[in-house]
């Protein structure tokens, strides 16, 4: 597992430069466009409906936990089915390495890269005084988690997949709706009631609200036991359903 | 017998082309819906979502959403208009190598260069026209002037489909899309899509103001919200003069790249 993993960290290093555009730079500018161009419109209209912070505080640990998904499902998805289309894995399957641990190290990756991307992001929520303390850390471990549900089923599911444009599909019309409706942008209060339970469904709502009360400093023990346990619980399926599905695609 | 006479420069033959590529999208899954489900999410989550919360924008009568809608009906213009003559013509270029087989016939690069433009604009002018529908149907339509908005987006999409072929031309590989991103997301984000102009510091606004996607959106924004006036006339030089200059940089280019 771990040299599947070291594998992914020495390509790493040589394109990370490339990555940081989608990983960094674009949550950073909705952080800035949204967060602060929309919030002071926001903040000066009615900030009781977002627990009395300002906009950008309530929105900036939301974009993070989006950020988080966004990455870890590209990486899972293109990433891992690109792997087994066109090499990486191919290279692979020949050597001792099983199927199992190629994607166990491959998930460990996308865990680092989401932690490295989330960490980077943190750092300006700092800068700009949206979190501090025990909050970052508990933030960076939420993202983290969340990336790692996210990517989990995705590498399962694309491990088998063939044409580049399901994952195109998949992302607009799954991962994008999880983006704009799971409370990152506006609170889950705000909805009609009986469309509620809806968001309470969704895995991003979940890791927003771990990755927002955490860094607001509101998070509850059964709260935030519930988010993680839903996470882990993605997190872990998906791994048990990826060691099946690898094993099908890589050693037929 | 009336003869329809077509002046030389509409190059006749770039019909070809447009033709070729609408039989193309005839068999991809519903290609104006896909253009159409972002632009939703996003007009349901920030207009209608954000919007509850925003309550009114400085100097506007009417909803959040009704505000947001045609900026993001101008940048779906955009959008359409550009990918197709950024990823659509560089896939086309280099990957399919479709203009190598079309160069032995009677085309010429300009002819190609016009078509692809051209076709582009089409799919823009429908995505709009089925997101104008939209809006009335959501009720954000809140003025009958909104309808220049369909003119409007075959000029945005004049501009940016000839900006994207111009840009696409200097592309070695797909990495490069980078960059493209590096400028396209900002812009979306900042050309007073979501808020005014007004909410910048005024050393940046003159900045904002030079973003053709800027021009775009008040081109179509000022008349959705009945406001007509002769100042509309700058974003619509704006917006040829960009347009042609592109244009001119992509066929020459192109010319030079392909006869070599």
């Amino acid at each position: 597992m771990l040299r599947a993993f070291g594998y992914w960290v020495t390509r790493y290093r040589r394109t990370w430069r490339g990555s940081i555009v989608i990983n960094v730079l674009n949550p950073l500018l909705f952080l800035i466009g949204i967060g602060a161009g929309l919030g002071t419109l926001v903040d000066g209209n009615a900030p009781a409906q977002i627990a009395g912070v300002s906009y950008a505080a309530f929105f900036a640990p939301g974009m993070l936990a989006a950020a988080a998904m966004q990455n870890a499902f590209l990486e899972g998805a293109a990433g891992v089915a690109r792997a087994a289309g066109f090499g990486a894995y191919r290279g692979a399957t020949p050597t001792p390495l099983d199927p199992e641990q190629l994607a166990a190290g491959h998930l460990l990756f996308i865990a680092f890269r989401v932690l490295i991307a989330s960490g980077a992001f943190i750092v300006v929520m700092a800068a700009f005084g949206l979190i501090r303390g025990w909050g970052a850390l508990g933030a960076l471990l939420g993202a983290t988690l969340t990336g790692v549900a996210f990517a989990a089923p995705a590498a399962a599911w694309a491990v088998g997949v063939r044409k580049m444009r399901q994952i195109d599909t998949v992302f607009r019309f799954v991962i994008m709706p999880l983006y704009l409706f799971s409370g990152t942008f506006f609170a889950v209060s705000q909805l009609p009631e009986w469309i509620r339970p809806v968001s309470y469904l969704l895995p991003l709502w979940h890791g927003v609200e771990l990755c927002r009360t955490l860094s607001l400093g509101t998070a509850t023990i059964t709260g935030s036991s519930v988010h993680i346990a839903y996470l882990l619980v993605l997190a872990v399926g998906g791994f048990l359903v990826a060691r099946v599905t690898y094993r099908r695609r890589l050693h037929p | 017998m009336t003869t329809v006479v077509v002046p030389a420069w509409t190059r006749r033959r770039a019909f070809a082309l447009i033709e070729r590529n609408f039989m193309i999208y005839r068999r991809s899954v519903t290609p104006l819906l896909n253009a159409l489900v972002e632009p939703i999410l996003y007009l349901v989550s920030i207009g209608v979502g954000v919007g509850m919360l925003v309550g009114t924008v400085p100097g506007v009568d009417v909803p959040y959403a009704a505000y947001v809608a045609p900026a993001i009906l101008a940048t779906t213009a955009m959008n359409t208009a550009f990918n197709q003559t950024s990823f659509g013509v560089f896939i086309r270029m280099r990957v399919d190598k479709t203009y190598q087989a079309i160069l032995p016939t009677p085309l010429s690069v300009t002819d190609i260069a016009v078509g692809e433009v051209t076709s582009a604009m089409i799919n823009a002018l429908l995505t709009s026209i089925g997101f104008l529908a939209l809006m009335a149907v959501g009720g954000l339509v809140t003025s009958p002037w909104a309808l220049l908005a369909l003119p409007a987006s075959v000029l945005i999409s004049f501009a940016f489909a000839a900006g994207g072929l111009a840009v696409t031309t200097y592309l070695r590989d797909f990495p490069d899309f980078q960059y493209i991103q590096l400028f396209m997301l900002p812009m979306y984000l900042f050309a007073t899509t979501f808020y005014p102009l007004s909410i910048y510091p005024e050393a940046v606004q003159p900045l904002i103001r030079a973003l053709p996607l800027y021009h775009s959106i008040e081109l179509v924004r000022e008349p959705a919200l009945g406001r007509l006036h002769w100042d509309l006339l700058i974003p619509v030089v704006y917006l040829v003069a960009f347009g042609s200059i592109a244009m001119y940089v992509a066929t020459r280019r192109m010319t030079r790249a392909m006869l070599n």
